[in-house]
């Protein structure tokens, strides 16, 4: 009986165990160069651009060869991947992770490094360089930021009357254009027809026995910032120490104002009416498939105007807040996109230069122009804007420098907080509670939710604190 | 010990090294983790800080933790019976000595072999309130307002027990094994002493089949505390659906341990599930128990 090869199978074994990556493989590229692992959230034209901005990078120089993954759910994967202690060396996230990610020490302070490169608050529109620190630390650096407009759809105002070039100036406008560009389908007479929801006779209008077929506008369908409304109503949503403010006066009246939405065209009718749409971002959105008229969004808007509604006549406006909010100038809600370095990334170094060629103005208006956005610095070049693919750039630069633009808070619990804030919206909107108890309760959960932040914190701030400030691997 | 002895058992511990290193490492080590986890306060990426019980007695204040006990409880309250009743009535039906009974067989296992993302992608169309199969088939009968089967609160829990039965295949093959097994000469006795189909059913094949009815009961009341898939792939906010409607707890559990990264206290919320599984089977086998007979009893 031949001897079993008990030495040979261990062997293999031992060998399919080294090549399935006990290890990590070194990476292939250009001989030497140092090579950079940058991953990014961006996916189709997004990818596109910054894949071309990587790659005039890597042609700038011979050192750094810059590899770029676009990868899904980038946020949790970097977390995981950071804390096995494999993580890329540049990573994109948006600028909410950066409290978060910050206090789980999953990121490296970036300050004295880019303080090296010639980079600080002075070359950035204040409010994008706020997003990128917490606890005083900058953790990121901006690549595309965003803030939010009013889109309105210019046939859809003409068949209601309305003049297109006009959009609303102030809320009260807002609101009557919204219902005066209402469609419903009602019975009359045994014949179902459809009107205008301002034609119905009060009767018709408290009865609802009808089918909306388009709105004005549709208050959850606010883009990417469903819970920011109350910006516009002077909510502050958090005192920046130790306080929520979720049930302050200006998110209650915001929540009042989404409820008289269901109160005036029923829950019924607007669950109807809303059931037949899809996902954010495809042809499926009623702004898109132009069964509502205005929409919240950002500069990423014509982009997918063009690609699913291609023969949309659309205008743009801020869009008016409420008398006295905003000292008389615009209100939006911004955000950026950002750049960081991980924690335990393997080439700090390489990483902050890679990150810091991001911010040269023509690198990173290239990207902008190319993701039709703006830059996130406070130098705009001469033909940038009357270049611009985006004719709307000038306004949502306008809105982002404006003195009234806000960010939703930097807190490490923003993800509950605004999980939190969505059920009270759903809450509110199916009529099952007054803004005034949804909101007390999002109060008293975030509260707890931050008060078992703060204890943590408590136990390690000072120990983390002193870590970040000498942390300098550059 | 002869030396081949020992080469044989080298030999067989090699073979079996695979599973031993996979259960020592992947499945022991995490679970003995987190009853430590439990008792910290732990984000993945920082080190643990140790706060005794504080994640326990955090989930007795914590009002979504008992909602979401309360939707798991409710959920199951409806889909249990009905998932067992089915897959039992279907199990009787397709035991019938009809035509085309290895045909009917397979088309209702068939379900079963679709994975369950792909199914609840299905069910998410059918349900659909304005463009869905069911509503449309509704409202051609005349009722013109059907419910937002996934969009209203009140229908969620429903709607999805509904889904749950879509995968009774299994079931339905366990209970049919066994029906292979009730003793003819028991049913052919009663037939002639003139027994109808239903006292036959009542009297001897579902006392004959009791045990497994039992097992199906108690996986049943296993997995449907674990419930997870569908509510995550179909519903909004990360499975938690209107108004937390669906919030199941394992929802609640990967919600607290993946997305907002509180694995201590996702910890705890899993050694309470594994302490509600133990009770509700406990209790269920002492109900259960004089109502199960096995053979020889």
């Amino acid at each position: 009986m031949p001897e079993f090869p008990l030495r040979r199978i261990a062997l293999c074994l031992g060998l399919i165990g080294a090549l399935a990556g006990c290890s990590r493989a070194p990476e292939a590229g250009a001989p030497g160069r140092v090579v950079i692992d940058y991953w990014e959230k961006w996916v189709g034209f997004e990818a596109d651009s910054m894949r071309a901005v990587v790659d005039d990078f890597n042609r700038s120089q011979d050192r750094i060869e810059v590899h770029f993954l676009s990868v899904s759910e980038v946020d949790t994967k970097l977390l995981l991947a950071t804390s096995s202690g494999h993580p890329p060396d540049v990573a994109g996230i948006w600028s909410e992770n950066i409290p978060d990610f910050a206090e789980k020490g999953a990121l490296t302070p970036l300050d004295r490094g880019l303080a090296r490169h010639g980079l600080d608050a002075s070359h950035y529109i204040p409010l994008f360089w706020d997003l990128c620190r917490h606890r005083g630390i900058t953790w990121g650096v901006p690549t595309t930021p965003a803030c939010v407009a009013l889109f309105y759809n210019k046939k859809l105002f003409r068949a209601a009357g309305l003049d297109p070039e006009h959009p609303p100036a102030t809320f009260a406008e807002f609101e009557a254009m919204s219902r005066r560009l209402t469609l419903v389908d009602i019975e009359r007479d045994g014949r179902r027809i459809r009107m205008g929801f301002d034609s119905l006779t009060p009767a018709e209008q408290a009865g609802r026995h009808y089918d909306i077929v388009q709105v004005g506008h549709l208050p959850q369908d606010a883009g990417m910032f469903p819970s920011g409304w109350g910006c516009w109503f002077g909510a502050q949503f958090y005192d920046g120490d130790r306080r929520i403010l979720a049930n302050d006066a200006g998110n209650i009246a915001a929540y009042h104002w989404l409820q008289a939405t269901a109160l005036t065209y029923g829950v019924e009718n607007l669950n109807n009416f809303t059931a037949g749409f899809g996902v954010a971002q495809s042809a499926q959105t009623p702004f898109l498939g132009g069964a509502e008229a205005m929409v919240m969004q950002g500069p990423w808007m014509p982009n997918f105007i063009a690609k699913f509604a291609p023969g949309m006549e659309w205008g743009i406006a801020a869009c008016p807040a409420m008398p006295g909010i905003g000292g008389g100038a615009p209100v939006t809600l911004a955000q950026t996109d950002v750049v960081v370095v991980p924690k335990g990334a393997p080439h700090p170094r390489e990483a902050l230069e890679f990150i810091c060629y991001l911010q040269r103005q023509d690198v990173a208006e290239k990207l902008a122009r190319s993701q039709q956005k703006f830059t996130a610095l406070r130098q705009v070049s001469d033909g940038f804007v009357a270049t611009h693919p985006n004719r709307a750039i000038s306004l949502f630069i306008a809105l982002a420098r404006s003195p009234a633009a806000r960010y939703i808070p930097r807190l490490a619990i923003w993800r509950e907080y605004d999980a939190e804030l969505v059920v009270a919206r759903e809450r509110v909107l199916g009529l099952h509670a007054s803004p005034e108890e949804a909101l007390a309760e999002v109060q008293s959960r975030v509260q707890w939710k931050l008060d078992r932040g703060l204890r943590r914190w408590d136990l390690v701030g000072p120990e983390r604190m002193a870590e970040w400030r000498s942390d300098d691997p550059w | 010990m002869t030396p081949g002895d020992r080469k044989r058992l080298r030999i067989g511990l090699l073979f079996v090294a695979p599973w031993l290193v996979g259960f020592a490492f992947l499945t022991c080590y995490p679970v003995l983790s987190s009853i430590y986890y439990s008792f910290c306060d732990y984000d993945v990426l920082s080190r643990p800080v140790w706060v005794g019980l504080l994640n326990y007695q955090d989930l007795t204040s914590d009002g979504v933790f008992w909602q979401s006990v309360r939707n798991t409880l409710l959920f199951n309250l409806i889909a249990l019976p009905l998932g067992l009743l089915t897959s039992l009535a279907l199990a009787l039906l397709l035991n019938q000595p009809v035509r085309m009974k290895g045909a009917f067989r397979a088309i209702y296992y068939l379900p079963s072999l679709v994975p369950a993302v792909a199914g609840s992608m299905v069910w998410l169309w059918i349900l659909n309130g304005k463009l869905g199969l069911l509503n449309q088939a509704l409202q051609a009968v005349g009722i013109h307002h059907p419910p937002q089967w996934l969009g209203d609160p009140a229908w969620t829990k429903p709607s999805l027990a509904l889904v749950s039965l879509w995968g009774c295949g299994n079931t339905v093959v366990i209970y049919l094994a066994a029906l292979q097994g009730v003793p003819r000469t028991l049913l052919e006795a009663a037939m002639i002493d003139g027994a109808s189909a239903w006292r036959r059913l009542i009297h001897i094949t579902l006392p004959a089949i009791s045990p497994v009815i039992y097992f199906n009961l108690l996986i049943a009341i296993i997995g449907g505390l674990q419930v997870f898939t569908s509510a995550f792939v179909m519903m909004g906010s990360g499975g938690a659906g209107p108004e937390r409607s669906t919030l199941f707890y394992a929802i609640y559990i990967y919600q607290n341990a993946f997305e907002y990264r509180h694995m201590g206290y996702a910890s705890a919320m899993a050694w309470v599930l594994c302490l509600l599984i133990l009770v509700l089977t406990t209790a269920a086998s002492r109900v259960a128990r004089p109502f199960v007979h096995y053979q020889g009893d």
